[in-house]
């Protein structure tokens, strides 16, 4: 018995456990705070680009809006539909929640600051980005709804189509880097400023992520599982309370990742802009932050600007021009580096 | 390593219990789903081996597209299954002999890296733990099987030349959007600007 308590039980199970559940509150506790002024942010965002004001009644600026609505949908009914399959209802919501916070473990917010320092790190948060279709078809299904299951169809088939060209992209970086962990991605473009970066040397697929990661989130323009004008909401019309505040969460979580992605593949996650002294003095996460909030303000952006698409041409976007662009972008990367010798020679 | 082989035994012990309820569950819904948390299960199995590249594709693919389209379309099957259980019996004894043969062929595959003393010779990869995984499957399927490679890719090209062929089918009539003509569509062909009198009309 007192083997149990010495050294290794405490330093190898215990203390690691422990250590690993604070990093993870650590992690959390910033993106639960940045997704509910997220919904903020969007609003007030967007309210100024229609020359509104946004919400500004709760707390100065409006500030504390973000509180009143959680305490609202906390204090809700979760009204669960007669028809409905009950344990899948309510595992569809959470489901999409839990995974949009999970593919934090490996994003690197600085040099060695990442929970999972894993080797195939782009290859899980890809794994669960793919993941995150199942929450909305579950609950599409699990509704027993025609409007929830139309959603929930038209996302199906509208994540599975994007994920190929974002899957391309992904390649694309990949050939570059010569590595498939987030923060080997991130040194390779160190070295210089804002122009090693990938997206500049890679633009086109810089371009196509983007707009990819949209149809993926299932925002404006791509926001056809939810289209409120045919669909009502979509695949969440049956939920309330706090089984939709989990979905709602979950959606703008995932627009925090997938800017998350694109700030580590395409814009130097942590890097300065300029490798010169006063842009030096600022730590790497608050330049990893400032990115995912310029990219975070792109998606507000074209939701303000741009009409909704109609489904056919959201498919013939993914499948007759993104899927041949990007592979063939794929294939002249690899020409280019394999031509002029830039391989990058991985360490194994 | 207490730890891994308590790991094991519970991604184990799920993954057979998914593969019990895939095939007795009521519901064919349901049983997409316990076979998505077998998936799910088995890329657990493959990180516990040290092949966190396999885990993670079986995730990408098997999970993440795969058992997407099969929910997609199950989830759209109108069929009295309960009817189609009846004749579950007559199906017992082939699925019970594959089932069997199945077995011992796993059984064989595992064991014989033990009981035969030079099967570890017939190894041509790359031996795990010498290199990372992503990089040792990459040489075996693209260096030294490539040609092998292709031709599985060509027979999967046909195959899906072959669905294409089968399903499309051309209807006359039908109207469809050109982008390309749209795009360049310009407003001088299209439209005249016209002096209308007053009283007499166009």
């Amino acid at each position: 018995m007192a083997e149990l308590f010495d050294g290794i039980w405490w330093s190898g199970y215990v203390w690691p456990t422990i250590l690993t559940v604070l990093l993870i509150v650590a992690i959390m506790v910033p993106i639960l705070i940045a997704v509910a002024y997220l919904t903020l942010a969007e609003r007030k965002v967007i309210g100024w680009m229609q020359l509104r004001k946004g919400p500004n009644v709760v707390g100065p600026f409006g500030l504390l809006q973000p509180l009143a609505d959680g305490l609202k949908l906390m204090l809700k009914e979760t009204v669960i539909p007669s028809g409905a399959n009950p344990v899948l209802f309510l595992i569809a919501p959470m489901l999409t929640f839990i995974l949009a916070l999970i593919a934090w473990a490996v994003i690197p917010f600085d040099e060695g600051w990442v929970l999972a320092d894993i080797n195939v790190g782009v290859l899980y948060l890809f794994a669960i980005s793919s993941l995150g279709v199942y929450g909305i078809i579950i609950a599409g299904w699990a509704s027993n709804s025609k409007y929830a299951f139309l959603g929930a169809l038209r996302s199906a088939a509208q994540m599975v189509s994007y994920e190929v060209s974002i899957g391309f992209v992904i390649v694309t970086v990949l050939i570059c880097v010569g590595s498939l962990n987030l923060s080997d991605i991130v040194r390779a473009q160190a070295g210089g400023g804002f122009w090693n970066w990938y997206f500049l040397p890679l633009l086109p697929m810089f371009v196509v992520f983007v707009i990819s990661a949209l149809a993926e989130t299932n925002r404006a323009p791509f926001d056809l599982p939810e289209a409120e004008a045919e669909l009502v909401s979509g695949y969440n019309v049956e939920y309330s309370a706090m089984a939709f505040a989990l979905f709602f969460l979950g959606e703008y979580a995932n627009m925090i990742l997938m800017s998350g992605m694109t700030t580590v593949l395409f814009l130097g996650g942590w890097l300065p802009p300029f490798d010169i002294a006063p842009f030096t003095w600022v730590p790497g996460p608050i330049w990893f932050a400032l990115k995912i909030a310029f990219v975070l303000f792109i998606f507000l952006w074209v939701r303000a600007t741009f009409p909704r698409y109609r489904y056919d041409q959201l498919m013939r976007l993914g499948w007759k021009v993104f899927l041949p662009l990007s592979l063939f972008w794929v294939i002249a990367t690899a020409g280019f580096l394999v031509a002029f010798d830039l391989l990058p020679n991985a360490a194994n | 390593m207490a730890f891994a082989g308590f790991m094991f035994y519970i991604f184990a012990a799920i993954t057979v219990a998914c593969g019990v309820m895939v095939i007795t569950s009521r519901n064919p819904v349901h049983s997409v789903l316990y076979l998505i948390l077998a998936f799910f299960n088995a890329a657990g199995l493959f990180v516990l081996i040290g092949a966190e590249f396999l885990a993670m594709i079986l995730v990408v693919v098997y999970v993440g597209a795969v058992a997407v389209l099969f929910l997609f379309v199950v989830m759209m099957l109108d069929v009295n299954f309960v009817a189609l259980r009846k004749g579950v019996k007559k199906y017992v004894y082939i699925g019970a002999t594959l089932g069997g043969v199945l077995f011992v062929e796993l059984a064989l595959a595992a064991t014989s890296w033990t009981l035969g003393p030079d099967v570890a010779t017939l190894t041509l990869g790359p031996v795990a733990g010498e290199v990372h995984n992503t990089r040792a499957i990459g040489q075996v399927i693209y260096t030294d099987y490539i040609y092998l490679f292709q031709g599985a890719g060509m027979i999967l090209l046909v195959a899906m030349l072959g669905a294409i062929v089968l399903t499309l089918r051309s209807r006359p009539g039908v109207k469809k959007q050109v982008i390309a003509d749209q795009v360049n569509r310009s407003s001088k062909d299209e439209v005249t600007v016209v002096k209308v009198p007053t009283g007499s009309g166009v």
